[in-house]
Formats: C-alpha cells, structure tokens, sequence
C-alpha cells in the first residue's frame, strides 16, 4: 500500500499512495482515531512534476501526523473521493476542484464551493499556469439553490450586504410562517487568493500575509504559520518563546470572547450589558497595545520566536476577568435573555463529531477537542478548562466561552511568572538548500488552525495551505439551526461567530 | 366646535409634531447615559430627518401607489389623533372624532397602511415584517379598546375628553382596581404598539429580527423622514393618552392662554417623564422571543378584561 514511507521529524509520518488506495489508508487512519486536519493541492509541474494532493490526518494525544501524497495525471487529474468517509473531506474536495480542477471520483454532491456563478468556465486560479484573472464572462452554468416546496412555504434572501457591520455572506432561508426548514449559507464572497499570494515570498514576507487571513485571528495564524515554518527549517523553538506565544493567543482569545459575549446580548436586545463588554474589550485591546504596540497583536510572532514591548499585567486581566463574570452573571440571571439562549439551536454531540467541528462550538457540543491539548506545544503546562454545560445550545457556548474567558487568564497569568524577558528568538534562517515541508497547528480563539508549508531550495514558500476552523464549523450553522425560528438566527450566528475571510482564503 | 377646541386643537398638532422626535431624542439619550455612553443629544432624530428630507426621493420598481401614499397616511391619522385627543386641553376639535373606538381604530389604521406597504415592496423583509406586525396588531388592539373602554365606564360615554373629564372631577377614581389594571393593560399595548423593548427592539441592525424596521427597509430619503417621524409621533400621541387618562391634571379647561400655557407644558412634562421613565426601564429589559410576545400581550389583554370586570361589580 504505502510507497517511499519516510520521516520527516519525529512526529510526521509522510507517504506516497496510489489514487486508488487513498480511501483504504484514509479509512484505517480515521478508524485509528485520526482527523482530517488539511487536504491542500499542489501543482508541481514548475519543478518537473505533476499536480499532487496532501491528505494530512493528526492524531490527538499521541500527535502523530499521518500525511498521504498522491501524484496525480495533469491531463485528468482525479481522486477517489474521501466524502463518504469523512464529511470534511468532501468539502476539502470540493475545494480541489474549484482551485485545481481535481475531479473527485464519486463525490456525492460534486457542486461548486468557492467558484461563484461569475467565475471563468474552466479556469482554475490555483495552477501554475492560471495566469492573472480572465475578464468576468463565459460564467460556469447555473449556480441554483435547491428549492423546498410545500404549502406556505417561501424563500428570505439575506445578504451578501447586511446591514451591520459584518462580513459578507448570502444565506437563503426556507421558511414556513418563522420556522427554518432549511438554510443554504453562501459564502465565498471575499476570496483574496491569499495562498497564490505568498507563492514565491520569504517566509517573514509570507507571515505578514498569513497574520492577516482573518483580521480577529492575527496571533492564531501568526503562530501556525511560524510553527509551520519552524517545522520546515528544523528549527527547535525555545520553550521561553513558546510561552510568549501562548500568552499572546490567550490575549486573543480574550478580546474575541469578551467581545462576543457582549455582542451576544446586544443581540437579544440587552444593550447595556454589551456597552459593558465593549469596555472591558477596549481595556484588553489598550493592554494588547501596551504589550505588543498593535491592539490586534500584530508583529509579535515571528519565525523562530516572538517579542513582545512588555510582558501583560496579570493584575489588569483578573480585573477584567472580574468584570465580565459580572456581566455574564447579569446575563445569564436574566430571565428573558436566559430563555433566549437556553435550548435554541442545538447541535448535537453526534452531529458536531460527524461534521468535525472545532473550538468552542465543539466543545460546547461536549466534544473535547482543543489543540493546546491535542497538539501541545507547552505539554502539561497549559490548565483545562471543564466545561459545565455541554448541550451545544446557544447558552453552552456561551458559557464555554465565558468559562474560556477565565481559564485564559489563569493560563497567562501562570506563564508570564515563567517568562523572562520580552524577546525569544532563535535564528529563524535554520538550514537551507533542501526542499522541505512542514506543519503548524495551534488553538486559534475560534479552534485548530493548520497550516501546512512547503519550501523551495531557495527558501521562498512554493505552496502554503491555510485551514481555518471556520472551514469546519461554517457547514454546523444551518445544521443547528433546523427548526429554530428567523428571529432567533442573528443571535445563533453569533453564538457560532465563524470567520468568512477564514473560510474563504 | 368651541373656540378652545380649535386653539387647543391647533396646539396640540403643533406640540406633537415638533415635540415627538425630540422625545425620541430624550429617550435615546437616557438610555445611552444609563448605558455609560456619552450620547448624540436629543436634537439628533432632527438632525435626522433634517437630512433625509433634503435627500433624493427614489422608490423600488414594482412597488404601486400603496407604498407612496402609505407615509403621508400614516403622518395624516396620527396627526388626525394628534388633534382631536384630549393631550393639552379636554375639548376637542373635533368631538366626534375624539371617541374612543375612533381613535383606537385611527392608530390600528395607521399600522396596517405600513403593513401594506412592507407588503407591496415585494421583498422577504416587507413581507415577513407585516405579518409579524399584524400578528401583534391583531392581538393588542382588543386590549386597547377593552382597557380604554373599562375607564369609560364609570363616565359613561366613549368619547375621550368624557372620560378625562370624569378623572378630573373625581380623582379619586385613579387608584381604583380598574384605573390601575387598565394602566398596566395600556402600558403594554404601547409598548408592543410602538416596537419597544421587550418586543421589538428600535435599535437593531438585525434585519431578521425586526418587526416594525423590517416593514419600512426599502423606504429612503424624505418618504423615510415621514414614517420615522410618523412612529415618533405615533410614540407621542399613545404616551400622551395615556398621561390623560391617568396623569390629567394640568390640563386645560378653558380658553384662557394662561390655562392652554399650563396644558402645553403639563403635556410635555407628562409625556417627557414617561418617556424617560419608558427609556430607564427598557435599560433592564431584553428582547422577548417572537413566538413568547403572544403571551405577553394575552396577559395584558386578560388585564383589560379584569379592568372592565372591576368597572361593572365595584361600579
């Protein structure tokens, strides 16, 4: 079955398969325990090659990662398709074949993902020899939604343009009277080309890209990508800087949770409450100026370390933590507010596992997935958070989050007493000529962030994959969200809070 | 028609008209300081429709007559109460016109032509918008007309300056059962009348969620003036009833203009007070589920039910 197995660092089994004994590794692998982390497309025809798939499978607590090349004919590129084990993969497939033009062999719902109706007819951006975009024109067929009929039935288009401040996105809800029967979100509205971008750049030049993928997530993809690049390079990060950077993805977190607890009440019409967290929000982000000179947390990771201006006042974080256990208290005492989040959109512990979900809409649906666990960087050092309500309704992952929220500070507040110093560097050049590739994953505040490099011999990424886990969760929503009512939407939207600039790269 | 009647009539128009986007304002601005924010003045929702008026007047294709004349209308009935309820003095305008069946069905009028035109748009969110706007219309007028109708009973008639002139001579009436549980029936009925808290939410950017917001989306320039400045007065003209009809003194009686001067002011204050007192306890509040709001108003309907009960056994 397996050709040229080899080892590529002590925890990344790398493997050459045939297309047609894909499925029969994939099986074994997920059977074993395995989740699909990435599938990323490569067009190696620049160095002599052909068109080639990654399978990257990882494997929680051992952290074994299981990676599956196979080479595929750049006349008819094709794989067996993956969807009926795995329903990521399907969706990773799907992607395959807008960007690449990978046909998946028996997919089960073989439709357009990130090409949009306006998207050239047989033009692939991902290839090599794509070239710069065609004129609009020549659109590739009809891109429909699947009607529901019935009697009273009728159709609510909103969006891609809301009237909030949010990012774009189109959903079509079928609706009887106000309850959902079906949601179709189309997303796919912000495709920035964001992997063809960094082909050809230095790995610094393709960070400052990568910290960029989703504007919240500055610090998470920051991190996988240098791990990533770590990886390549063989570089072996200090322990010092591995706790800067988990420092800085808990202030990440923070902001973003804070902010999203608030935005949830505000979207139940209890504003105050939300001015509230906007406060306390504008203090982390003050804080996050403070220690890294950017509110966003921009430039404090870097390939081989991360340096910060100062270290964060753990006084100052339990004074939030403080306040936002007020607020969310005020929240959760309220009756109404409380009916509103209790027991409305509930994705169950089987559909989260089934559909792969990630972060705290996993966890809330009593899955224990979390990278800083499964994938650990700091072994032991990290506390974890036990999470007391696990229905996956709109209240648990408030909660989870709220109970984040604390668990965060406790965790920065434990590492900055083992840090000394503001700067941890390593030379991030390590060694060069090679062709390497290498693996970052890392807890974002959303969930597990991948990010998978290769590197030319020059040193320049040939091909950086990203895999938000929006990517995961964004196929959760409309699952969730079957038999709630229209009104209560923005508020499970919110509750969900995916990222749609993650999603679509 | 008496001289009062007309002077009063003209006064009130003019208060209400200029007056309900700054009780708007007022009530904005109270909540955004009990909220710890600075605020934009209760001069804003002017400035507002100050700058919608000198907009560009565009409607969407398709739409028919209905959507057009739908903000004149809604302006015209609310002006229509406006002047012939009791707010600055007892004698109206109008006194036929000042009956309570008229006025109530005035105000549900004015509700429906926007429904309609939410509903001529065309669009998900006119259409989704009307239907859950009648849906509460359908289940709060009854309270309005059985709870106003329970205070009419100790005077004997249906016609409002009547019954606020009862109050007047006997004030002792306020604190009876029936005053009390067909103010409680009445505060409800304006809130969910006027989308306030906890039933609509006036401030929400979330198209789905909206009630009142989602009928009027496709309306712009000065045709969005009108309605804005329609529901504020629509806010004016029920928190004024309501201060009348409990809160009646200090308003006028006779033709002097010392006693209109008094009205005009005991209205403003009245309804200024409400307004923020509406504003501070919306503060505490949150947003009902949809499908819980029928509970809500079947309660106040059974309120004004018990209101009218009370009337007839304590007389």
């Amino acid at each position: 079955m397996t050709s040229n197995s080899a080892h590529t660092g002590p925890r990344r089994v790398v493997s050459t398969v045939a297309a047609d004994a894909l499925p029969d590794r994939a099986a074994a692998l997920l059977a074993g325990g395995a989740r699909l982390a990435l599938v990323a497309g490569h067009d190696d025809r620049p160095s002599g090659g052909g068109l080639r798939t990654v399978h990257l499978f990882v494997e929680p607590g051992t952290d074994v990662r299981t990676e599956l090349h196979v080479h595929l004919d750049p006349d008819a590129p094709s794989i067996p398709s993956l969807a009926a084990l795995s329903f990521p993969a399907g969706r990773f497939e799907r992607e395959l074949r807008d960007l690449f033009g990978i046909e998946p062999v028996g997919h089960p719902l073989p439709r357009r993902l990130v090409r949009h109706f306006h998207w050239p007819r047989g033009w692939y951006p991902m290839l090599s020899d794509a070239g710069p975009a065609p004129a609009f024109g020549d659109p590739d067929g009809p891109y429909p939604f699947r009607p529901v009929d019935g009697p009273g039935v009728y159709e609510i288009p909103v969006g891609p343009v809301h009237a909030g401040m949010i990012e774009p996105g189109h959903f079509r809800f079928s609706v009887v009277g106000e309850t959902i029967l079906k949601l179709k979100a189309r997303l796919w509205f912000v495709h920035r080309g964001l992997e063809k971008l960094v082909e050809g750049r230095s790995p610094a030049e393709a960070l400052e890209i990568a910290q960029r993928v989703s504007g919240d997530t500055t610090v998470g993809h920051g991190v996988a990508f240098c791990q990533a690049v770590e990886d390549a390079l063989g570089i072996d990060v200090d322990p010092q800087a591995r706790r800067l950077r988990a420092v800085l993805l808990e202030l990440e977190r923070l902001y973003n949770h804070v902010n999203d607890l608030g935005a949830l009440c505000n979207d139940v019409g209890h504003g105050i409450l939300n001015a509230h967290a906007q406060r306390v929000r504008e203090r982390l982000l003050r804080l996050n100026e403070q220690v890294t000179g950017h509110r966003l947390l921009r430039g404090a990771v870097v390939a081989g370390g991360a340096a910060v201006a100062r270290l964060p006042d753990p006084t100052v974080l339990a004074e939030a933590a403080a306040d936002v256990a007020e607020i969310a208290d005020l929240a959760l005492g309220h009756s109404v507010v409380h009916d509103r989040f209790a027991g409305t959109a509930i994705l169950t512990r089987d559909q989260a596992t089934e559909l792969g979900t990630l972060g705290y809409v996993a966890r809330a649906s009593g899955l224990d997935v979390d990278a800083r666990h499964d994938h650990p960087v700091l072994p032991g050092e990290l506390p974890r958070a036990v999470h007391t309500r696990t229905e996956g309704d709109v209240l648990a992952r408030f909660q989870v989050r709220r109970e984040e929220i604390d668990v965060a500070v406790a965790t920065i507040a434990a590492l900055v007493e083992h840090i000394h110093g503001p700067a941890h560097r390593t030379d991030p050049r390590g060694r060069r000529g090679a062709e390497r590739s290498g693996v970052g994953i890392t807890e974002g505040w959303r969930g597990t962030i991948v990010h998978r490099v290769e590197l030319g011999g020059d040193g320049a990424v040939r091909r950086l994959k990203i895999v938000d886990p929006s990517f995961f969760n964004w196929p959760a929503l409309p699952v969730a969200l079957a038999d709630t009512i229209v009104p209560d939407f923005p508020l499970v939207n919110k509750s969900f809070n995916l990222s749609y600039a993650g999603n679509d790269l | 028609m008496t001289a009062l009647g007309v002077v009063g009539g003209v006064l009130q128009a003019a208060v209400v008209v200029g007056g309900a986007p700054l009780l708007l304002g007022l009530m904005r601005q109270v909540r955004a300081r009990l909220e710890g924010r600075a605020g934009p003045g209760i001069g804003q929702p002017w400035r507002d429709l100050r700058k919608l008026l000198r907009k560009q007047s565009i409607t969407p294709r398709g739409t028919t007559e209905v959507f057009r004349v739908a903000p004149v209308l809604l302006v015209a009935m609310t002006l229509v109460v406006a002047v012939v309820a009791p707010l600055v003095t007892t004698a109206s305008a109008v006194p036929a016109v000042a009956d309570l069946f008229v006025v109530v069905a005035l105000l549900a009028h004015a509700t429906v032509v926007i429904a309609l035109a939410g509903l001529d748009s065309g669009t998900a969110f006119g259409g989704m918008g009307a239907s859950r706007e009648v849906t509460v219309l359908a289940l709060v007028e009854p309270t309005a007309l059985v709870a106003i109708f329970a205070l009419s009973v100790p005077a004997g008639s249906t016609s409002l300056p009547a019954i606020v002139g009862t109050v007047l001579d006997d004030p002792q009436r306020l604190i009876s059962p029936t005053s009390l549980l067909a103010a409680v029936a009445l505060a409800t009925v304006i809130v969910a009348e006027t989308g306030r808290l906890p039933v609509d939410n006036p401030s929400t950017h979330l198209e789905l969620t909206m009630i009142h917001e989602a009928m009027v989306l496709e309306y712009a320039g000065p045709d969005l003036a009108l309605v804005e400045l329609g529901s504020a007065m629509r806010l004016s003209v029920y928190l004024g009833l309501f201060t009348s009809l409990f809160v009646p003194w200090g308003i006028a009686t006779t033709a002097t203009p010392l006693a209109l001067g008094v009205g005009v002011a005991a209205l403003v204050v009245k309804v200024g007070v409400a307004g923020a007192v509406l504003a501070a306890l919306e503060v505490f509040l949150a947003k009902l589920r949809l499908f819980r709001v029928p509970e809500l108003l079947a309660g106040s309907f059974l309120l004004a039910l018990l209101a009218v009960t009370t009337a007839y056994v304590l007389g």
